[in-house]
């Protein structure tokens, strides 16, 4: 399938001008045998927040972990294609990964704070890249970023406590922390709501809205209603192909592929 | 007819139960099948009521057999001590043993003739009464064998819940074979803390643990040099925890450690296939083997190298060889721990480090080891209670003499090596040198209790704080 032609660029509809931050082109995934995505080209933009949609297995995960490298850690798994950050392509031989992740973050699906103080979890990422060159730097580095992930108020007086004593929600709160810690410029997050409730879902959607412009988020997620809510951008993936990516107010209103619509209103998924 | 002959004949008993009460069952089950209504369907397989009876015709007589086989002796020992005349009555316990062997050897026929004339007369009487027991055996089990098969056979019914009842006496023999291991272990304990209870009536338990001399050979003839022995444990334990705690420890958990970790994070999965049960065949040597190594090239060679560069002391048996080959016996035991903890360690974990910028080692070391720790210290406390409780090796390779040295070329002794020298050969057992060795058992029990117990409390406490 040609996804070049339904490919709509951006409008500058709700966010002003809009770079484009990670090109894919026609890439596949294989795990051994098996091909998990065929063939996907995408365009992810600094301003938006991109949301991958599209029932359990349909490839949606797998393509995110491919935006940071992390299938690396999957023996048996083969990415083909081309994938560009700022122009530079990331499977190309001589790219450090390490550099890489420390540019392009992670979030994952169930909350995984180390077993580590609050403290430590957020200061991990500056530490190992030694963005800090004394306590006060760091200091300052994680209080900033548990403000910016709206949890420094809850986590000011335990700093000292393990991450993993917090609830679910200031948990998976954290994890974004730590993510934004390392100053990342893309963030990719994987379902990162499924496993908490609504009101936590609610606290991270409100999070990711006032992240939005400062770092390049792509958010992978089974519910419909939060990618509308969150997202400018949909892609709709479904059988391991991507069916159809654009504005998120089309493809929830005036869907272009019938797969799109069926998933939409809830004939299939 | 012998004791094990009547369990033959209570199981065979059981077997014709079992065929009589399923034939009788499948008589239930045909008549189901004739009416075809659910309602009377039978409530459980025929062979569940098969099972039922042919229990409940087993269990009890064996159980009765069981507790006879333990009064039968006592009672016959009895007999003996009566069929004796006056005069000729033991004296002491060594000359009721005495007369018991040569009683029971003649009467078996094991034994041609006696020693003792007493012995010989009391053979008839002996053999009479065993013969009277036996046969008072024989029936009282048959008919507690038929009875139960009969009172269970007269409960079979279409609706008796012949299958629940097997579950329960199932269980039943399950907590009973459990009851048995922990039993056992009680046993084992009781039987150490006794015998350790009259050496310490011999030496005082303060000079034993802090004492610093260790010389039990106390002298048979009372003009022998050196008669008073020492029983002062510390250099035995000094001993024991400079090999197992202190060398082999040195040997194990780093190479363990990090044996694990290049396993589990780094080697392809083929090779990881391989190589894992390549190390864990050296848990399988057995420590005989070990012993080999240790004392025929390992030791001698230290030896050697000692006096090449000029170190005191050194002997051919020496702390350090007998420390290095336990190290090696035990490093399979320190990986697989950590091989453990570490891949309970969840991969969330892993993946939130490296999506961090991360590398592998990095994650490893900050990440990884430290979630994993808990379960690693565990099993570096197993292995150090399995160390110190090995024995061959350190009988081969580490000496006999007891010095308290920190030299690991000199000669040390151990805990389990003194007790082997104790305890093989003829020995008398009211000596308190022969008493000793249970003494240093119950130390060294107690110490792998505790050291045990710590281990596994630590180790699920970290499995609580994933589940």
């Amino acid at each position: 399938m040609d996804m070049e032609s339904q490919t709509v660029m951006p409008s500058a509809s709700n966010v002003g001008p809009v770079t484009t931050k990670m090109t894919a082109r026609d890439v596949s995934v294989y795990y051994g045998p098996k091909q998990a995505l065929k063939s996907v080209s995408i365009d992810v933009s600094q301003e938006n927040v991109t949301a991958f949609i599209g029932p359990s297995g349909c490839g949606k995960s797998t393509f995110l972990r491919c935006l940071n490298r992390m299938n690396d850690t999957v023996a048996s798994a083969r990415v083909e294609g081309e994938i560009k950050l700022d122009g530079t392509d990331i499977y190309k031989g001589g790219m450090d990964v390490v550099q890489l992740r420390a540019r392009v973050g992670m979030v994952f699906q169930k909350p995984n704070p180390f077993p580590k103080s609050i403290y430590d979890n957020v200061a991990y990422g500056p530490s190992i890249h030694g963005l800090a060159r004394n306590k006060a730097e760091m200091d300052e580095i994680v209080e900033g970023s548990l403000r910016r992930a709206g949890l420094w108020d809850e986590a000011k007086d335990r700093l000292g406590e393990s991450g993993t004593a917090m609830s679910g929600g200031q948990q998976q709160r954290l994890c974004i922390a730590r993510a934004i810690a390392v100053d990342p410029e893309v963030i990719l997050m994987d379902e990162p709501c499924s496993a908490l409730d609504p009101i936590a879902t609610a606290k991270i959607e409100e999070l990711i809205d006032e992240l939005r412009g400062r770092y390049a988020i792509v958010i992978v997620t089974h519910n419909m209603q939060q990618a509308a809510r969150v997202s400018q951008k949909t892609a709709f993936f479904h059988l391991g192909t991507m069916v159809e990516y654009g504005d998120t107010k089309t493809i929830f209103t005036n869907p272009f592929e019938p797969r799109t619509k069926d998933y939409i209103t809830g004939r299939y998924g | 007819m012998s004791l094990s002959m009547i369990a033959l004949l209570v199981i065979a008993l059981g077997v014709v139960a079992f065929f009589v009460a399923r034939a009788r069952a499948n008589v239930f089950d045909a008549g189901a099948l004739a009416t075809r209504s659910a309602g009377d369907r039978p409530h459980s397989r025929p062979v569940y009521h098969g099972w039922f009876v042919g229990l409940s015709a087993v269990l009890p007589a064996l159980l009765l057999l069981t507790a006879w086989s333990f009064v039968q002796p006592r009672l016959l020992d009895a007999t003996i001590v009566a069929s004796l005349p006056v005069a000729d009555q033991p004296k002491s316990q060594i000359d009721k043993d005495a007369i018991f062997g040569e009683v029971k050897g003649l009467a078996s026929g094991e034994l041609a003739d006696a020693f003792n004339p007493a012995s010989r007369a009391a053979v008839p009487a002996y053999q009479a009464n065993q013969a009277r027991l036996q046969t008072e055996a024989l029936i009282a089990c048959v008919l507690i064998s038929i009875g139960g098969a009969a009172w269970a056979y007269t409960r079979l019914a279409p609706q008796f819940r012949a299958r629940n009842r097997v579950e329960r006496i199932v269980m039943g023999i399950l907590i009973f074979a459990s009851l048995i291991a922990v039993l056992t272990t009680f046993g084992i304990v009781f039987s150490l803390l006794f015998e350790s209870l009259r050496f310490f009536n011999m030496v005082s338990p303060f000079e034993f643990l802090f004492g610093m001399q260790w010389s039990p050979q106390t002298a048979i003839r009372a003009d022998q040099a050196g008669s008073s022995g020492a029983f002062g444990a510390v250099p035995l334990f000094w001993g024991t925890i400079f090999i197992g705690a202190i060398i082999a420890m040195a040997v194990a958990i780093p190479l363990g450690l990090m044996s694990a970790i290049w396993l589990t994070q780094y080697a392809p999965p083929k090779l990881r296939t391989i190589l894992k049960p390549v190390l864990e065949i050296l848990a399988g040597v057995p420590t005989v083997v070990y012993g080999f190594f240790a004392a025929l090239t390992v030791a001698p060679a230290l030896r050697d190298f000692a006096f090449a560069v000029g170190i005191p002391g050194a002997s051919s048996e020496s702390a350090l060889a007998a420390g290095l080959v336990m190290g090696v016996m035990i490093i399979p035991f320190v990986s697989s721990m950590a091989d453990d903890s570490m891949a309970a360690v969840p991969q969330a974990m892993r993946d939130g480090s490296l999506a961090m910028g991360a590398t592998s080692s990095e994650t490893i070391k900050r990440v990884l080891v430290p979630a994993a720790l808990p379960g690693i210290v565990g099993g570096v406390l197993l292995a150090v209670s399995r160390a110190i409780g090995e024995t061959m090796i350190v009988v081969m390779a580490a000496g006999l003499a007891a010095n308290m040295t920190a030299n690991p070329f000199a000669s040390v002794t151990t805990v389990t090596t003194q007790i082997v020298t104790l305890l093989t050969g003829d020995q008398e057992f009211d000596s308190s040198k022969t008493l000793s060795a249970f003494a240093l058992g119950l130390v060294l029990f107690i110490v792998t209790l505790i050291l045990n117990i710590i281990a596994l409390r630590v180790v699920k406490k970290y499995r609580e704080a994933y589940e």
